[in-house]
């Protein structure tokens, strides 16, 4: 790690969701005796990141990997189960509700759905004024009425749009509004979940090319949660590769994508259809993806590994760092077996 | 720009609205009914609530186009020589301000309730939706006896005749809220784990503000719905409270017990008595039923497609 | 030479209060054995109702107002529900993008296999059931006699994909339109079951119609391209020339906005503003708004699809 503090630092972070609702039914019956099952989502297991000031880290991972309850742990939405999370200095994953308040303005969140995002009963106006007014309670109007007008002005929204409600207004022009909204405060750190997902290509390289224009402008660090392959080469200075609530491989991107280390990374990046490359011979996978409530035990990816062995189904590897800085969570890489 | 009126004149809403005859007729009727109702002291022929304007030698009059019918009393006159028509506007008006009144009070508690037990969940969310069962599981006609009786030990005989009124009010409101509570609830769920929920959660914003503020004005459309649904049911509820007796008093009848008051005499030849507010209390709830399923169709998402 | 499908001015219109808008305008493209077709296009493009419109499944206020389509020699756009009953599900598949549209989660897989064997034809119900077997052997599913006893929301989602391809192959149809089949699946998935629909194609001598807004998908499965935009085809040739040399600036500006076709770091090159929606398309060419190669004539009249270069045709005035 760099001598610079990071600007976020998430160490050993587990989030596991109880889905086994009330007692009746957590009730089985175990060879003849009821017993209380509990039954648990394990979203996030033992997860460590940080991110530096000024970088885009991305976080990338198929769906039901975990990225997105990770995003939703950083910004405090959900309490992590155990480990830490720290801003700067200061640890937020312990804070009460206004312990928190002094961070919200520092970090915010781009969501996913443009159409979910915004309160379909609120103008912009009304979507914009509230952060402001609520964490400046003594702005006037007439600041309140520029900072809109300007933050509109920065994202491409008109500024005359602001009596308009989100029904109004395309996919893209709503999701430049919820960009707005995460601006608003004057944030440092943005953590952007699936933000250009459900836009149309075009639309989501006019997203993308605000977002970085934005970074460079404003000075933001970006953790960016997507599923896209190519959108991560474009946007990231790191990357980090989740499979089933675990961090496999962490690298800087241009690293990664020349040479991918885990074998789940290397079949991920095989896979991606790449415009005008007849289908390249993509890695293939064996089984089937297992469910984050039943982990296999030792490595989570060996039941779809073609160089699993009997260490990767019992003992699960520890990310250990490479010699070019890359992390790798995998046995075969740690004892430098060949896996070609 | 345009105005919130000319917004409204491109809506679905409206548009859907002309096209439908029987929510048309329905909001015709509806509107004419209140406008008599609230109109009744100044268009009412007499004042059926005032003992000063009764003629007990008028009693049981019939309807002016039968033999012994006068003009004086259009629809005849009940047992006690009231004016049906003016009694009938006045218990019509009587129905719909505890119908209204009993609403707005379910209303409340219920998407307070509602609101909580979706948005907090867990134990919260148990202990109201189970609170919710067991006012469910009580019929509220005995809610209302045992209520009634209570309000008569304490205040005594004589005040119950001046606070029928806001009594049943309490009663029927008291009865009926985990109809809100629940649909309230339902839809709390379904709105809670919408981003914007999240957005409103990571700006940092209050519960309260959450709750009241963002959810719940995306949940109102399913409470317009069932109000007017529970409108209707509150004005049958008053109803039969009353024929039971246990509503408004026989000085100040409402429709229910007029037509209580009138069953005595059906047999006897005075049917007008009981048929008249028989119908007009049956047209009344089903043009609010008629136009409560309208709304229903409107709002539903599954066939709102323009 | 006949075609195997041939779609002829295809023009469908929506019958909506303010009056009729046109979601299709004039489409014309066909398919032949083994060939296969990509429908690319944003949302609200028509490419789903091109796909549908083949089959006669647009929903209710559409219709068909011009054109034919015609499938092994026959206008099957003049048969009445019943005939298109013997060719819809049967002669030509339709795979969605959801599979349980298709799938009915109260039955296990094999009862629902046969049953649509047994509809068809008239065969016992062991037949019936080698003969899913067989065809769940063939979309590559793992362990599929187990598989045949289980209940689709025992299936991950790209099992469940599998498995709708298998339920398409029941009748042995000549054609299979796919819309968006592998959008809700992740990558590693996709990969395979775009390997799978390609496979089949040759051993099967199928042809396939891929309905996706994904160029790379499309560029890596397909031989024909047709771009769609505002309700017709503005592009229409050999894929590696499409995806290569586009010619129609709407094309070149779509390609160049998929991030990994440029370097990091640097802007994509992003088309201005966004796709008319089908009440307001502009006169001229739809596509004139967001033109940067844009002329008067662009504002005036609609171009025509006709040969440009390296077999390729394109609407535009300007190339």
């Amino acid at each position: 790690m760099n001598a610079q503090e990071p600007l976020v630092k998430i160490s050993d972070v587990v989030k596991h969701f109880d889905i086994s609702g009330g007692y009746l039914d957590q009730l089985t019956f175990k060879s003849g005796r009821p017993v209380l099952e509990k039954t648990t989502v394990k979203a996030v297991n033992n997860v460590s990141l940080y991110v530096e000031k000024g970088e885009t880290l991305s976080v990338v991972g198929e769906s039901g990997c975990g990225k997105s309850t990770l995003a939703r742990v950083i910004m405090g939405l959900y309490p992590p189960n155990s480990g830490s999370i720290h801003y700067k200095t200061d640890r937020i994953d312990n804070l009460t509700h206004e312990q928190w308040l002094p961070f919200r303005r520092k970090m915010q969140m781009i969501f996913q759905d443009p159409y979910a995002s915004l309160n379909p009963r609120k103008t912009v106006r009304q979507t914009l004024e509230e952060p402001l007014r609520f964490h400046n309670p003594k702005m006037t109007n007439g600041e309140i009425r520029d900072k809109i007008a300007d933050v509109m002005q920065q994202v491409g929204v008109d500024p005359a749009w602001i009596t308009r409600y989100p029904h109004e207004f395309s996919g893209g022009q709503r999701q430049r509004i919820s960009i707005a909204r995460g601006l608003i405060l004057d944030p440092e750190f943005i953590v952007a979940d699936e933000p250009v997902s459900a836009l149309d290509v075009s639309i989501q390289a006019q997203i993308l090319n605000l977002l970085m224009e934005l970074r460079v402008k404003r000075n933001l660090t970006y953790l960016f949660i997507t599923h896209d392959l190519s959108v991560v080469h474009h946007i990231s200075s790191r990357v980090a590769v989740l499979y089933l609530g675990t961090l496999c491989e962490l690298a800087d991107a241009r690293t990664l994508f020349e040479t991918p280390r885990h074998p789940y990374t290397r079949a991920l990046l095989s896979a991606i259809p790449k415009v005008g490359e007849q289908a390249a011979k993509h890695i293939k996978l064996k089984g089937e993806v297992p469910t984050p409530v039943n982990l296999p035990p030792g490595c989570v990816f060996h039941g779809r590994c073609v160089y699993a062995y009997d260490r990767c189904r019992t003992e699960a590897p520890r990310l250990t760092e490479l010699r070019d800085g890359t992390h790798v969570a995998c046995h075969a890489v740690e004892e430098g077996r060949s896996l070609d | 720009m345009k105005t919130r009126l000319e917004k409204f004149k491109e809506s679905y809403f409206l548009y859907s609205f002309k096209r439908d005859k029987v929510a048309i007729f329905s909001f015709v009727t509806l509107t004419v009914f209140v406008i008599l109702a609230l109109t009744a002291p100044w268009i009412a022929p007499m004042n059926p609530y005032d003992s000063a304007n009764i003629d007990i030698m008028n009693s049981e009059l019939p309807p002016v186009w039968m033999e012994e019918g006068t003009s004086e009393f259009l629809l005849g006159t009940d047992n006690q020589g009231r004016d049906m028509l003016s009694t009938m506007l006045y218990g019509l008006r009587t129905s719909i301000i505890i119908g209204v009144g009993a609403v707005a009070l379910q209303g409340i508690i219920g998407v307070v309730v509602g609101l909580l037990a979706g948005y907090l969940g867990g134990k919260t969310d148990a202990i109201l939706m189970r609170l919710a069962d067991i006012q469910f599981s009580f019929p509220y006609l005995m809610v209302a006896i045992f209520l009634s009786a209570i309000f008569q030990v304490v205040f005594g005989l004589g005040s119950f005749e001046r606070l029928a009124i806001p009594l049943l009010t309490i009663i029927i409101g008291l009865s009926n809220w985990p109809m809100f509570a629940r649909t309230i609830r339902a839809s709390v769920m379904g709105e809670k784990n919408k981003e914007y929920v999240e957005a409103a959660r990571v700006i940092g914003l209050p519960r309260w503000t959450i709750m009241f503020r963002h959810i719940l004005p995306n949940s109102l459309t399913s409470v317009m719905v069932i109000s007017t649904i529970q409108v209707a049911n509150a004005v049958m509820s008053e109803a039969a409270l009353s024929f039971l007796g246990l509503g408004m008093p026989v000085t100040k009848p409402s429709l229910g017990s007029l037509i209580r008051a009138g069953q005595e005499f059906f047999f006897s030849g005075s049917w007008w008595i009981t048929v008249f507010p028989g119908i007009w209390l049956v047209i009344f709830v089903l043009v609010i039923n008629l136009l409560g399923d309208w709304l229903r169709d409107v709002f539903n998402p599954k066939l709102y497609k323009g | 030479m006949s075609h195997l499908l041939e779609v002829k001015n295809l023009e469908v219109k929506f019958a909506l209060r303010f009056g009729d808008i046109t979601a299709i305008n004039d489409v014309s493209f066909t398919l032949d054995k083994r060939e296969r077709l990509g429908l690319v296009g944003e949302s609200g493009a028509g490419k789903s109702v091109t796909g549908f419109s083949i089959i006669n499944l647009i929903s209710k206020p559409g219709f068909i107002s011009k054109g034919s389509i015609w499938f092994e020699g026959n206008e099957i756009s003049k048969y009445n529900d019943a005939q298109m009953r013997e060719i819809r599900g049967n002669r030509i598949a339709m795979i969605f993008q959801d599979p349980m549209m298709t799938l009915n989660p109260v039955f296990t897989i094999g009862f629902q296999m046969v049953e649509t064997l047994l509809a068809h034809r008239n065969i016992s119900r062991a037949e019936a059931r080698a003969i899913a077997l067989e065809k769940l052997k063939k979309v590559h599913i793992p362990s599929p006699e187990q598989r045949l006893d289980q209940y689709p929301h025992e299936l991950s989602g790209g099992m469940r994909q599998r498995v709708i391809i298998a339920i398409s192959l029941l009748s042995d149809p000549a054609i299979i339109i796919a819309d968006e089949p592998t959008t809700a699946l992740d990558v590693t998935i996709q990969a395979e079951i775009m390997d799978l629909l390609q496979e089949l194609c040759e051993t099967d001598n199928m042809g396939l119609i891929l309905i996706t807004h994904d160029l790379g998908v499309v560029s890596q499965v397909t031989q024909k391209i047709a771009v769609m935009y505002a309700g017709k085809i503005i592009e229409f040739g050999p894929t590696d020339q499409v995806v290569h040399n586009p010619v129609h600036p709407y094309t070149i500006g779509l390609i160049g906005s998929i991030p990994g076709s440029i370097p990091p770091g640097q802007d994509l090159k992003q088309i201005p503003g966004m796709m008319p929606t089908l009440t307001d398309i502009p006169p001229g060419c739809a596509f004139n708004p967001r033109c940067e190669l844009k002329q008067d004539i662009c504002t005036r009249e609609t171009p025509v699809l006709m040969e440009k270069q390296n077999g390729i045709m394109a609407a535009c005035h300007m190339k």
